[in-house]
């Protein structure tokens, strides 16, 4: 049952709709990233992975307050990125594992996940470097006048990077219409952010520096999120410039591959574990009267989606050699010389 | 359309926006440093997706004047001031590029590469490849570049070697007026990006106005002066340098061949192994540093293919590697000459 059927077949106002439409997507990427550090555990994702379960409310809040056209940024922690904008598990997980059908035909991996179709225009890992991308795609919206907007998500790290500053400044004297949604989980890799940082809101606090606005958030609560998020996007595409939200949130896997994230407390685990964004989304849904069966019927869902992609992917052909040497110019080629 | 294509997805334009784009400009002079203007102001004209920006490009019309009237004719909506921020401003310019627009950046000395480098190295070359083909990034980057004028070592660099390590990235270094003009139209039109190298000791030179329509299809070098005895290939302010070297030469009986590579990425090998065939012996000469310079790229390539065309070692003339100095006198020793040219080509013609 989808949340549609949900919707025609029982009396289940649409705001409910819409919070258990987030829940199940939300679901779906917890269980994706369950499976890519398994997989990655038993050699079958090879490199690296930098999981985002923990972080899911920030893609899927700010994901549905977003169109269809508007433009999206990420980092190498952007599994959940891209889902939010449309990628399946499937072609995610295939990407991950070296596989022909995944999302960027196994020449990106999982750093860098894209979904151009669906306005998902790379996960880069580079720290910052695609702020400035995204004050550029927010501009071209602006000079085309299209009312799109585009939104750069970004860890705590982030903001102690010059391209970081070079973006706020831009955005702000241009009035571009970005968002910029920090994922402030309180390391930057295995180092407190707050240890190598000014001030105590490492994105919030730079912003009046800009004359942005800026506002710092419940990262856990998709509706939350999602609520702080039209807003900005309003502003934008009333031509009023860019917004900062700082959404706090936490990672339940460490920095990346095994890391097993020993620098942190284990109170301050536990009392983040206590906040988890899909545990705050079915309370909501229970105190809005939605039946506790139907939450579960979402999470079979999510968990017979990705099941079916785990199989699909290992299943899939591995990445096409001929395709080392294509799509490095716009006619699909490679030659560099005659 | 225009007398070349740059390959799919160019911009196909009417021929009668073309007519009207391009005032006839036959018999004229110009400079290089208005036909910088005049081949970015025709394209512009032709597609409204073309916006510049760059520091002090606006109403100022680039510190070297090399977008003069730019902001005149077209408004601050396609001239765009920026701060001193090249991360922003190359940035931006790839999210606008991936996202329907044509932009034009300019970084001020090809030395401020160094500032935005991560995006010549590891952003826009990468982005279509390790996407799977899934965005293009229909850019130009355009610098000052070269040595010279002794604005020492932070400012007069030849950098066409550093974009020359990095797979992804066309590479572009006119020498005449015209070619600027007719390059300029191919790297705008473009769906791939292009790093436009506009040398500063060219600036002020003089050449033949380009006529209307004029597109210079990127990666096919130019023989600047047919020779039989020695191929001499240059690039950018290397071009004038080995003409004169040449006039000199046939003083005392010596036919230099002289190629204008005009880019380095495509590299024009085919004429370079032709020319090598017919003259059998081979001079690169190059401003940028022999450690690294584009030279060893081009007879490594000789060496693999062309071995039994030589009749002589292959000679590079490169700068010292050391920082470029500030003094003439001392700028002199460092990057390439007339009289070492000469020098080298004599020797290897003795050999």
């Amino acid at each position: 049952m989808t949340a549609d059927s949900v919707r025609r077949s029982t009396t289940i106002d649409s705001a409910v709709t819409d919070v258990l439409g987030m829940y199940e997507q939300m679901a779906v990427i917890r269980r994706t990233e369950k499976a890519a550090y398994d997989l990655f555990m038993t050699g079958l994702v090879k490199g690296t992975t930098h999981l985002a379960a923990g972080h899911e409310a920030v893609a899927v809040g700010a994901s549905a307050a977003l169109r269809p056209d508007d433009y999206v940024f990420a980092t190498y922690r952007g599994h959940h990125h891209a889902m939010a904008r449309g990628a399946t598990a499937e072609e995610c997980l295939a990407e991950l594992m070296s596989k022909s059908t995944g999302l960027c035909r196994g020449k990106g991996g999982s750093m860098h996940l894209t979904k151009a179709s669906a306005g998902m225009l790379g996960s880069y890992a580079i720290v910052g470097a695609h702020l400035p991308m995204a004050v550029g795609a927010g501009w071209s919206a602006q000079l085309r006048g299209s009312s799109q907007v585009a939104v750069a998500f970004f860890g705590d790290g982030a903001t102690n990077i010059g391209a970081f500053h070079e973006a706020l400044n831009l955005a702000a004297v241009w009035k571009v219409p970005v968002i910029f949604v920090c994922e402030n989980n309180l390391y930057m890799e295995y180092t407190a952010i707050g240890s190598v940082t000014a001030v105590p809101n490492p994105a919030a606090d730079r912003a009046p520096s800009y004359g942005i606005p800026a506002e710092i958030i419940d990262g856990n609560d998709v509706v939350v999120v999602r609520d702080a998020m039209a807003v900005a996007v309003r502003r934008a595409r009333d031509g009023d410039g860019p917004t900062i939200i700082e959404a706090q949130t936490y990672r339940h896997y460490g920095h990346s591959r095994a890391d097993p994230a020993k620098y942190r407390p284990a109170e301050e685990v536990e009392k983040w574990l206590a906040h988890d964004p899909l545990d705050l989304a079915r309370t909501r849904l229970q105190d809005m009267g939605l039946p506790p069966a139907l939450i579960d019927e979402a999470d079979e869902r999510a968990a017979h989606v990705v099941a079916q992609a785990i199989e699909a992917a290992k299943a899939a052909p591995p990445a096409d050699p001929a395709d080392a040497l294509t799509d490095v110019w716009a006619d699909g080629g490679a030659q560099w010389r005659t | 359309m225009a007398d070349v294509s740059t390959g799919p997805g160019t911009s196909t334009i009417p021929a009668s926006n073309q007519a009207a784009a391009n005032p006839g400009t036959a018999g004229k002079l110009i400079t290089y440093r208005e036909a910088v203007s005049e081949g970015i102001a025709r394209q512009m004209r032709l597609d409204p997706s073309v916006v510049c920006l760059g520091e002090d490009i606006g109403a100022a019309g680039g510190v070297f004047k090399t977008a003069a009237g730019l902001f005149d004719e077209f408004g601050p909506k396609r001239v765009w001031d920026t701060p001193i921020s090249e991360q922003a401003i190359v940035g931006a310019a790839m999210g606008a590029a991936m996202t329907g627009m044509r932009p034009v950046a300019e970084i001020m000395f090809s030395d401020f590469l160094a500032c935005c480098w991560d995006y010549l190295a590891n952003e826009i070359p990468k982005v279509r490849y390790m996407t799977g083909g899934q965005v293009t990034v229909p850019l130009v980057i355009r610098t000052a570049n070269g040595g010279g004028l002794g604005f020492g070592a932070q400012h007069s660099q030849a950098t066409e070697n550093w974009a020359f390590t990095v797979p992804g990235l066309k590479i572009v270094a006119p020498s005449t007026p015209a070619d600027v003009i007719g390059l300029m139209a191919a790297a705008i039109r473009s769906d791939d990006p292009v790093v436009f190298f506009e040398h500063k000791g060219l600036l002020a030179s003089k050449g033949p106005a380009a006529p209307a329509d004029h597109v210079v299809p990127l990666g096919k070098a130019a023989i600047a002066r047919p020779g039989a005895d020695i191929t001499l290939v240059a690039l950018a302010s290397t071009v004038p340098i080995c003409l004169a070297a040449a006039d000199r030469l046939a003083e005392s009986g010596v036919s230099a061949e002289v190629i204008d590579l005009r880019c380095l990425i495509p590299l024009d090998m085919a004429t370079v192994l032709e020319s090598l065939g017919r003259t059998t012996r081979l001079v690169v000469v190059e401003e940028n540093p022999y450690q690294g310079g584009w030279g060893g790229t081009v007879v490594s390539i000789v060496a693999d293919e062309g071995f039994e065309l030589l009749d002589a070692p292959i000679r590079r003339v490169a700068a010292a590697c050391v920082p470029l100095p500030f003094a003439d006198i001392l700028e002199d020793e460092v990057i390439p000459t007339v009289d070492k040219v000469v020098d080298v080509v004599r020797r290897t013609c003795d050999y």
